[in-house]
């Protein structure tokens, strides 16, 4: 059995951009009726989480723990409203389930637990989840597996050590199975990041630890595709995509505004952004 | 002549046996693998052997992934390396992720001598008995190691077990069978009762003869598996005994102490000493030499359990 006779049926970027509309709607209305949680980081991966589930992803919703999956970690694992809202709209669970995020009797916990449908790990605190999936990749690549693991990291997280330990770790074992993404909003919680800690040059970073680096528009779908598609290939090599996003993208007054990192909008504020996003 | 085996020894050669009858066992290490003797796995099993470097942080991480894909990781470090260096990942990556990683350290405790005070783990017990669903076993010998390396590799879900660096006396009667959970008792006595871990276990059973020529019946009982602890067993003796003394290569908070404390301050409350690490680092020096420094000897032992046996008599005595 090849991995790919489970993949689901991988959406047109004209598709796959409806998609990211109700997305984004599920991420502001799921924040907001939570009274918590963080949009900005949600709203800037968007397209990225949508071209991995509805293109490149080998996963099936109906049976979340089928072995020869290919596994997602977001290790930036506060911005569970777009995970959430997208595993929904892929149909792990329903997407009346999303008014439940952070509810005490919700399995949508504020961050990312391994015991909800299609979440692959736990994560909480940066910058733990490269190592986790660079693990998975040991792991499938002993057994012989198809499968292929994609991190998806924030930028700010790339301040933890952690992250250049696992990124050298990837190339020392010489593992070809794996793919980060790094969701360059350019804010993280505080403030910009090159005011809190600037990771500039960063895609020379990520090249001196032994990755393939490939600088894209996070929000163009297109370009997300062909990036993860690229990277999927078992070349030999790592593949890095940073991608260049807007914090709180479709939202203008959430736009690079760190005030929305982890800040739910509110009742006004929740009319005006489903006006925009339409 | 008492027989003494390093437990990090028996570590190494029942890691090796296991990675012959069990495919999904990998280890991982972390630049000290001669020291942890996982070099022995390593050397015959390279494709499932992973030295991480001295990176303990994303060795944790990595054996979380490895246990997501169904592998069996045995990750293995120091004491201090492998429990408060990387806390988070553990608490996080393996403990909410409730990951079959097995964590195995040693150069636990002072014993680790001449290396100093930023080598001996004397918090790592309070730190991982801290985790929920963590098992956590300290062997009495590498006997007791050998049986429980294959226990815990058996059972499903986060483990810690923790070994010591130099050789220590084989303590463990014949055809002891070690069972995660159970604490057994080693010598019988009707006076007190001596718990204790670890190399103290072998203390112990030298402070019960030694308070036999006084006439004093110590139970000994060897509580190897920490979390979750025997609490039935440790009630019993506690109705049995009155006085209890616990014995334990840690300090005194968070420990096996601490931990018997919660349990008898709840149900049993009877007269309690701890020896332990009170509050105080150590210097280097020889493992001998900060044993007696830290009071970790049979004869505290012993002045421990003359001291409860005391105090039971005069509450007794009070009515």
């Amino acid at each position: 059995m090849t991995n790919g006779q489970r993949a689901c049926t991988k959406l047109s970027v004209e598709e796959m951009s409806g998609l990211t509309r109700a997305i984004r709607r599920h991420i502001v209305e799921m924040t907001a009726a939570a009274g918590s949680g963080h949009p900005g980081g949600s709203l800037s991966a968007v397209e990225i989480l949508t071209a991995l589930y509805f293109n490149v992803l080998r996963h099936d919703p109906q049976n979340p723990e089928w072995p020869g999956r290919d596994r997602f970690i977001l290790s930036k694992g506060h911005c569970t409203p777009v995970l959430y809202s997208t595993l929904a709209e892929a149909g792990y669970f329903p997407v009346e389930e999303l008014a439940t995020f952070r509810k005490v009797d919700s399995r949508l916990h504020g961050h990312c637990h391994n015991s909800t449908p299609g979440v692959e790990h736990c994560s909480g605190s940066l910058g733990q989840g490269l190592s986790v999936g660079v693990g998975m990749a040991l792991g499938g690549r002993l057994d012989g597996s198809e499968h292929n693991v994609y991190v998806l990291v924030g930028d700010g997280e790339c301040d933890e050590g952690q992250i250049w330990e696992a990124a050298m770790a990837t190339s020392h074992f010489g593992l070809d199975n794996i793919t980060v993404v790094v969701d360059r909003n350019g804010i993280q919680n505080d403030r910009w990041t090159h005011e809190a800690m600037n990771l500039e040059p960063l895609p020379d970073k990520w090249r001196a630890f032994g990755w393939d680096v490939h600088e894209v528009d996070g929000h163009d779908l297109g370009e997300m595709v062909g990036a993860l598609s690229n990277a999927s290939e078992r070349d030999g090599k790592r593949h890095a995509i940073i991608a260049k996003t807007v914090k709180g993208k479709g939202v203008s007054f959430m736009e690079n505004n760190p005030g929305f990192h982890g800040k739910a909008p509110n009742a006004d504020e929740l009319k005006l952004a489903l006006e925009e996003i339409g | 002549m008492v027989t003494k085996v390093a437990t990090r020894q028996a570590f190494g050669e029942t890691l090796l046996e296991l990675g012959r009858s069990n495919p999904d066992i990998v280890v991982i290490g972390g630049d000290l693998n001669k020291s942890t003797m996982a070099t022995m796995f390593g050397a015959e099993f390279p494709d499932r052997f992973f030295d991480c470097g001295a990176a303990e942080q994303n060795m944790m991480g990595i054996a979380s992934g490895l246990a997501a894909v169904g592998k069996i990781p045995f990750a293995s470090t120091f004491a201090v390396f492998g429990s408060g260096r990387p806390f988070d990942q553990i608490r996080i990556s393996i403990a909410q992720a409730r990951a079959n990683v097995k964590i195995v350290v040693t150069h636990a405790g002072i014993i680790t001598g001449p290396d100093g005070m930023s080598a001996h783990g004397i918090e790592d017990l309070a730190l991982m008995c801290s985790l929920v669903g963590f098992t956590v076993v300290v062997p009495a010998d590498a006997e007791e190691t050998t049986q429980a390396v294959r226990a815990l590799a058996e059972m499903e879900g986060p483990c810690y077990l923790r070994l010591s660096r130099p050789a220590t006396p084989l303590v463990c009667p014949e055809g002891y069978e070690f069972k995660i959970g159970k604490a057994e008792v080693f010598r019988p006595g009707t006076d007190v009762t001596i718990l204790a871990t670890g190399i103290m276990v072998g203390m112990a059973l030298e402070a019960a003869e030694a308070l036999a020529r006084e006439s004093i019946k110590a139970r000994v009982v060897n509580v190897s598996t920490l979390k979750p602890l025997d609490r039935e067993t440790v009630l019993q003796c506690a109705r049995d005994t009155g006085a209890v003394v616990t014995a334990e290569e840690h300090l005194k908070h968070g420990g096996l102490g601490s931990i018997v404390a919660e349990v008898l301050g709840e149900h049993c409350p009877v007269p309690l000493s701890m020896v332990a690490i009170d509050e105080v680092y150590s210097p280097s020096g020889e493992a001998e030499q900060l044993l007696k420094l830290r009071g970790l000897t049979p004869e505290q032992i012993a002045q421990a359990a003359k001291s409860v046996i005391r105090r039971k008599a005069g509450s007794n005595g009070r009515g």
